[in-house]
């Protein structure tokens, strides 16, 4: 038996007096998850990527949502947010406040929307993300329950962040989930989301998760993806964006923890004045593997993207970057640009990184980045000769190389619990607030 | 812009278009192992090359010619194509240009290349491939003085066996890839090149391949080897004439350079392209590297490519000797329906290696052209250092550009830094131009050649100038 057999096993116990149009889409999901199977290295889009752990892995689909409040507040952050947490991908109204939302703004759990109007929720699910994209969304499809459905409508501002969390629990036997996020942005909306996604210490789960994130004319969407699970944790995750005329997406890719996590960004600007901006930051270190795949489809004359990922590397740690910009036929005035920077700690360290550009229109202006390297020596013996130590140098010089990422961040909160973990990962497990303190007698001096 | 006027312009004629008749040695079309003991016995080749040949085959049936590249053509039948061709008369070859049959000089005429006078001239040895035999050798005699072999491959093993059987196949095994292991199997000719210790050869070598014969291919397999201290250039270029059907070429270079040897190999390729409709123009399959086997060794390619229809090539460097260095200097210019997918390899395999690349492209008419390279850094190339530079200009929006740029870096030491840009010719450059009186025409060639600068000014004299020339004639009026 295949491994992606054994994956829907569990497809028709499971799943029963669902619409017929649901059960269809999950039969439809299954096929071709089973026909396409687990990706290997000979696939192009997997080439630094081994799946095999996820695929030889058997995993339980989760029924309870158990999680003390100690325990979650432990693992999340304390924002005023509108917040939605699952755990292992089963919805916890307990731990959930989405109480009080002003009117306009539908936040709500995959299941209670799909109750009230499964053919509104069910329509727009999939319309960006069919089976077709990977063996991960295909299987997705097959599996899917329980999930994030935010609708925004016109003109509204939301006036806190929606935050999202999915918990991951140390669990006697591995759990999977494989959850499926929507955000409908009404025209000239405004709105954050936070994806996180944390877990206890020793949680050895997978999550396969699939989002989806509509912007109409006008429409503002800042994406935060908090990457904070445990080592142990396997994540693959594919977030799919669609742009009309005049909107503007953020998103904030931001790597920390899991065992083996991959994610795939891919955005359709379709019409004029459409704008991505990407933002991306990864620390690895022991054997953690992360693999971060974007995409930018210019597919209307006049829109613009940018791209900055940064990664640090330590220990046996391996990052993939593999960033692709195309320009459609007859897009024209394109400005497009992409940077990829990293900075490798350890000789056992290893980054493949490659940043593409397929362009079919003259008049663009298209550039892509990418170093690999060390820190600047020079930049550490300027700092030694005003008294810093050459650890305290390092660890200041390599902040500072994620600070240009972070320094994006708009909300303080997630910027500072990023930073905070970036300084306790470096080497020398550095204490934020040392440095800080460091940083701020340099500059007064 | 008048655009009528511009595509009239666009659609110049093939100037180095026609056929020379001279009557072929061909084998009937089809590939089996009957074909290839054919060659083996033909060249007259001991029993271990022809082995070596049908192991290369072996191989070959097993594989998949590989799709992954950005291009698209119709499938070659292997079977279709002859896979020998030779001048008439092969034992009785001529020893000097007197003797040379007057229709291949006057087809060396058409094409501007007076080979005595330019020989002579630019002090070049030429050897001179017509389809597959070589045909004539210069400067035989002043390379032997200085102990340099430099013979067709067919020559040298029959007369260094032991050579040819230590370094063939070392660099590009003969199951390397699909087209490497057609290759293998059965190529005809090719240069050999060896040059012994200290030893800095006195003059540029240089052959020009041609393809004549309808429906060969041509399967080319060159080795150069410079031992230790050895210095060596090498230039390459390709006319050919007008066809109707698509002709296949699958060449194999090999490069080993030895402690502290340096190889520059140059090439201008100006394979026909094909009629606007992208008829006709050959298929360029070509696997070339060169192996940095000895410490401080230098092996830099040099390319200017503006003709074939289909052009899958990427010189590679494999720095395998500490403190080695490779580079890869590259013009591509695409026009009417060409595609071209090319790039290069550097493996660092060696402590303190570096390697450069810059690699300018321009695309215009319909035409499609893609940079694919790879930097790959081992665990024990510490203090590796690479730059790559790959730029596009884009001529017109019926065309593509594509970057697809690999690193793999696994040491902490090493330096990797990549840029790359993709934009057409600046409205501002061609009006401040115009402005002066130049027109619109030169102000295009002007601009262009500014933008392939880095790249021309790594040619040896005389081709960096064939080469601004090639480039100004392909691109002739594509600006609109």
């Amino acid at each position: 038996m295949s491994a992606a057999h054994a994956f829907l096993q569990r497809l028709g116990e499971r799943f029963s007096d669902e619409p017929t149009w649901v059960t269809a889409r999950r039969q439809a999901g299954a096929a071709r998850f089973e026909a396409l199977g687990f990706p290997t290295k000979r696939d192009e889009a997997w080439k630094y990527t081994d799946v095999r752990r996820i695929a030889e892995g058997e995993f339980a689909l989760t029924d309870d949502a158990e999680l003390s409040a100690s325990r979650f507040e432990a693992l999340s952050m304390p924002l005023d947010a509108y917040r939605l947490v699952f755990v292992d991908g089963v919805f916890s109204t307990a731990l959930s406040d989405v109480e009080a939302l002003p009117e306009g703004i539908s936040i709500e759990p995959l299941t209670t929307a799909m109750r009230t109007n499964h053919e509104a929720i069910g329509g727009a699910i999939g319309r960006l993300a069919g089976v077709d994209f990977s063996p991960f969304t295909a299987l997705n499809v097959a599996l899917s329950e329980e999930g994030a459905v935010v609708r925004i409508g016109q003109g509204v501002v939301v006036d806190k962040p929606i935050y999202v969390v999915f918990a991951s629990r140390a669990n006697e036997a591995p759990r999977m989930s494989h959850p499926r996020v929507l955000v409908m942005a009404g025209a000239r909306s405004q709105a954050t989301v936070i994806e996180h996604y944390a877990g206890e210490t020793g949680a050895a789960n997978f999550t396969n998760v699939v989002s989806e994130v509509m912007l109409e004319r006008g429409a503002i969407v800042d994406h935060y993806k908090l990457q904070e699970a445990s080592s142990e944790d396997l994540h693959v995750a594919s977030i799919h964006v669609e742009q009309a005329c005049d909107s503007r997406f953020t998103s904030f890719n931001l790597n920390l923890g899991g065992a083996l996590v991959r994610t795939d960004l891919v955005t359709d600007l379709n019409a004029q004045g459409a704008e991505a901006n990407y933002n991306g930051l990864f620390f690895v270190q022991g054997r953690q593997h992360v693999d971060n795949h974007t995409l930018v489809n210019h597919n209307a004359p006049q829109t613009f993207s940018n791209e900055n990922y940064k990664g640090i590397l330590n220990d046996r740690a391996r990052g993939v970057f593999n960033g692709k910009v195309i320009v459609k036929r007859d897009s024209q005035q394109i400005e497009a640009y992409q940077n990829n920077a990293n900075l490798l700690l350890s000789d056992r360290a290893e980054i493949d990184t490659k940043p593409e550009l397929e362009i079919y229109a003259d008049d663009v202006k298209c550039s892509h980045g990418t170093t690999t390297g060390q820190l600047d020596e020079e930049a550490v013996f300027a700092l030694r000769t005003r008294g810093i130590d050459e650890q305290m140098a390092r660890g200041l010089l390599t902040l500072a190389f994620a600070g240009e990422v972070m320094d994006q961040v708009r909300l303080p909160a997630i910027a500072e619990r990023v930073e905070r973990a970036v300084a306790g990962k470096l080497p020398e497990r550095f204490n934020l607030a040392d440095l800080v303190e460091v940083s701020d007698a340099l500059q007064e001096a | 812009m008048a655009s009528q006027e511009m595509e009239q312009l666009v659609r110049r004629e093939y100037t180095q278009g026609f056929v020379t008749d001279i009557e072929s040695d061909t084998v009937p079309p089809g590939l089996d192992e009957d074909t290839i003991a054919f060659i083996s016995n033909k060249k007259g080749e001991p029993e271990w090359m022809l082995e070596w040949r049908l192991d290369a085959y072996h191989q070959w049936l097993k594989m998949k010619e590989p799709s992954w590249a950005h291009l698209d053509y119709p499938p070659i039948d292997y079977q279709a194509i002859s896979y020998y061709s030779a001048p008439k008369k092969p034992e009785d070859r001529p020893q000097s240009l007197d003797e040379v049959d007057p229709k291949l000089l006057e087809t060396y005429e058409k094409l501007g290349i007076p080979l005595h006078e330019r020989a002579a001239l630019a002090g070049v040895a030429v050897d001179a491939v017509f389809d597959s035999v070589s045909v004539t050798t210069t400067f035989k005699e002043k390379l032997a003085e200085a102990g340099v072999i430099f013979c067709s491959i067919s020559e040298a093993i029959r007369d260094y066996p032991e050579l040819v059987r230590q370094y063939l196949g070392s660099v590009v095994p003969k199951g390397d890839n699909y087209f490497a292991a057609l290759n293998s199997a059965v190529f005809t000719d090719g240069s050999f090149v060896y040059v012994p210790e200290g030893v800095e050869c006195p003059m540029e070598l240089s052959t020009y391949f041609r393809i004549n014969a309808a429906n060969t291919g041509q399967f080319e397999r060159t080795l150069i080897v410079c031992d230790k201290q050895a210095q060596v250039s090498y230039l390459e270029g390709c006319t050919a004439p007008q066809r109707d059907e698509n002709q296949l070429h699958a060449a194999v270079v090999e490069l080993v350079a030895l402690e502290d040897a340096y190889i520059k190999y140059s090439t201008v390729q100006n394979w026909y392209p094909g009629d606007e409709d992208g008829k006709g123009g050959i298929y360029n399959f070509v696997t070339k590297r060169g192996d940095c086997r000895g410490d401080r060794s230098k092996i830099s390619w040099t390319q200017v490519e503006t003709g074939s229809a289909i052009t899958w090539k990427y010189p590679s460097c494999v720095l395998r000797g500490k403190d080695s260095v490779g580079e890869f200097y590259s013009v591509a210019v695409t026009n009417g329906r060409q595609q071209a997918d090319t790039g290069t390899k550097m493996i660092h395999v060696g402590e303190g290696t570096r390697s450069t690349i810059v690699s300018k492209g321009i695309a215009a008419g319909n035409s499609d052209q893609a940079y694919r390279g790879l930097v790959k850094v081992g665990p024990r190339a510490k203090g590796a250092r690479n730059f790559t530079q790959c730029d596009s200009l884009l001529i017109g929006d019926r065309c593509g550009a594509h970057t697809f740029p690999y690193q793999e870096i696994g040491n902490s030491s090493a330096t990797v830094e990549h840029e790359a840009t993709t934009s057409k010719i600046g409205e501002d450059q061609l009006f401040y131009c115009q402005a002066r009186g130049i027109s619109e025409e030169d102000a295009v060639n002007m601009i262009v050649n500014g933008f392939c600068k880095d790249v021309f000014q790594e040619l040896p004299m005389e081709f960096a100038v064939e080469a601004e020339a090639l480039l100004n004639v392909t691109l002739e009026g594509a600006v609109g």
